[in-house]
């Protein structure tokens, strides 16, 4: 365990019901460390009227409900005392969730496109995209939306000019320097890639989420004919996703600066 | 009951108070635009909480939320009492207009119309005895259409729709001709400043831009729905940039994008967002915001989050006195069911 007592963390308002207690400006793994023990602070300890968090980047958003909590002035002591103390974990408990991932045909419409941007063969393509794990510094954007860390600058793909209508839940893509999952039918205009048999959001699910902000997440490819036995085994109510321990190489940690282009999604 | 859904309306879904605490995965909290017109209403009707569910945390009895043109809805078999709140609506039972914000039985073959658009707000709440029953998904029963879940099939009715309702509380007959006194009814004042507390990210606009956001006038575009109103008026300037890393958007929460012109975020407004935001609309006057219509003027006007707690004590006051007239009042024949004139403008074409 390592205390991380960096900057002095700021509490803003954000309305009678919502405080957030923001780590800094930047984005990195350090800094995300420090939201997700905060997090985890919280939740294992909930005070009177908490209602939940939203962990992001470099801050967490704690709502509750003012007329059942303590006073506002109360609960930004008791949020500014805990974040100065707050100790990080040093990444033994880390969770890395499996995503099989079939990088193939109708599946990958947008393959060839990111492949001959990048100079590369659409199997490189699929292989660099496999060969790292990424970091969910945070969910969002649509229900179950992975903001992933840590992509192959190579495989940097600008967006399509004209957005699909509507992508399939499942898609795998890449928009810019950012990789991730569509874990709902949407709109969009990502480089689609591949295609996993994993259902990422299921509103019927509890929880709704395999792949929870401070988690790890790696695509495994995998050919057609398995991802269709994995469709089908997916859809069985007793199937558990593959989520394992962690074990982090060092110089891992997620740091680039161009995440920040998310931001404006 | 079963109710049969022959005239869909404008817009119309099941809605509750939303899912909470759910926001962590991305999740919107989605739920009535106007909560405290569907609480009344479930108020009005005896809708207790545990009616539907032995559970303390069981969600609020869902109800219809109805945008500007209302619905036509049969009964097809059984019998329970509505109440309609929220914007003033003409509303019509076996073509009788009918007073809202006052309890009305419903029998078997009773048609109930929604006729002319209210133009005293853009939201009605139709509420029933027992709630409109849906599959509870992540805690709530409330529709959120952009991610194709909860309500009725995660979707706005359509023609042809059938929705049963929960089942009603011992005494919901008794409910019936209780009306809400006017003055436990939410003021919507349309010219009303909505009062917002500062920040979380004001210190990133100038002197300028607060002043512009402070002191002149927002029209409502016709931008403008359950996400959330989008305004036109003077630019608000950011010092910098207008983008920030993305953080959580709150209910009421004031984004201002590079444009410098405000979007306030309202029932389903995705989680977090990468526009700076100059302050939080108080959830009492988001309420108050989310029954404007395009064109609706907005001014702001700066408040703590202390005098924003107040305001919300003294709504959640009125709904407690709402609750405690219902508790001790009993059914008195055409008690006070007719007092109000009636506008309702009936269209001829409707069947009525």
């Amino acid at each position: 365990m390592n205390a991380s007592s960096k900057e002095v963390p700021r509490i803003l308002c954000a309305g009678e019901s919502c405080v957030v207690v923001e780590f800094g400006d930047s984005i990195g793994f350090e800094i995300n460390a420090r939201v997700r023990a905060l997090r985890k602070k919280i939740e294992s300890r909930p005070f009177k009227g908490f209602i939940g968090t939203v962990p992001t980047y470099r801050s967490l958003a704690v709502c509750f409900d003012p007329l059942r909590s303590i006073s506002a002035n109360q609960l930004e002591r008791l949020l500014s005392d805990i974040s100065a103390d707050l100790v990080t974990e040093d990444g033994t408990d880390e969770e890395l969730l499996i995503i099989p991932t079939c990088y193939e045909g109708a599946l990958a419409p947008d393959l060839e496109r990111v492949a001959a941007h990048a100079g590369l063969s659409a199997g490189e393509v699929a292989r660099r995209h496999a060969a790292r794990d990424y970091y969910c510094y945070m969910l969002g954007f649509v229900p179950g939306y992975p903001y992933l860390g840590g992509m192959d600058t190579s495989l940097e793909t600008p967006r399509l000019k004209e957005p699909r209508e509507r992508i399939p839940a499942g898609s795998v893509a890449i928009g810019g320097k950012q990789t991730g999952i569509y874990p709902i039918d949407s709109p969009g205009g990502w480089n689609l890639i591949g295609t996993t048999p994993l259902r990422v959001f299921d509103p019927d699910r509890t929880p709704p989420i395999f792949l929870n902000a401070g988690m790890w997440a790696r695509f495994v490819p995998v050919g057609r004919a398995e991802f269709d036995r994995l469709t089908r085994e997916v859809a069985k109510p007793d199937w558990k996703p593959d989520i394992r321990k962690k074990e982090r190489v060092s110089g891992e940690e997620p740091s680039h600066e161009s995440d920040r282009e998310a931001a404006s999604r | 009951m079963r109710l049969l859904i022959e005239r869909p309306g404008l817009f119309t879904t099941v809605q509750d108070l939303g899912r909470r605490g759910y926001q962590m995965y991305g999740v919107p909290v989605a739920g009535a635009m106007d909560g405290t017109a569907l609480r009344l209403g479930n108020i009005l009707l005896g809708n207790e909480r545990d009616s539907l569910s032995l559970e303390s945390s069981a969600p609020e009895p869902a109800g219809l939320e109805i945008t500007v043109l209302g619905p036509s809805i049969r009964v097809m078999e059984g019998a329970g009492c509505f109440v309609v709140t929220g914007a003033k609506a003409g509303v019509t039972k076996n073509c009788v207009p009918l007073p809202c914000w006052t309890v009305h039985r419903l029998d078997a073959g009773d048609v109930v119309v929604f006729h002319a658009p209210s133009d005293s707000g853009s939201r009605s709440y139709f509420c029933v005895s027992g709630g409109i029953d849906a599959p509870v998904v992540m805690g709530s029963r409330a529709t959120y259409t952009r991610g194709r879940f909860g309500g009725h099939e995660g979707r706005a009715l359509k023609a042809g729709d059938v929705l049963v309702t929960g089942a009603p509380g011992a005494l919901w007959a008794e409910c019936e001709g209780f009306s809400c006194p006017l003055r436990l009814r939410p003021l919507r004042d349309p010219d009303a400043p909505l009062r917002v507390i500062p920040g979380p990210q004001d210190d990133l606009f100038t002197e300028d831009g607060l002043a512009a956001f402070y002191s002149s006038e927002y029209v409502i575009t016709n931008s403008a729905d359950r996400m959330g109103f989008r305004l036109e008026g003077a630019v608000i300037t950011h010092r910098e940039s207008a983008d920030i890393i993305s953080d959580a958007i709150c209910l009421g929460s004031v984004q201002v994008p590079g444009h410098g012109q405000p979007i306030v975020m309202l029932a389903d407004r995705q989680t977090t967002g990468g526009y700076a935001k100059i302050a939080t609309v108080c959830a009492v006057d988001a309420e108050n915001l989310a029954q404007r219509l395009p064109g609706g003027r907005v001014r702001f006007e700066k408040i703590t989050v202390g005098a924003a707690v107040d305001l919300l004590r003294s709504n959640e006051s009125l709904l407690e006195e709402a609750r405690r007239l219902r508790a001790t009042w009993r059914s008195r024949p055409s008690s006070s069911a007719g007092r109000e004139k009636l506008d309702v403008r009936v269209n001829e074409e409707e069947g009525c």
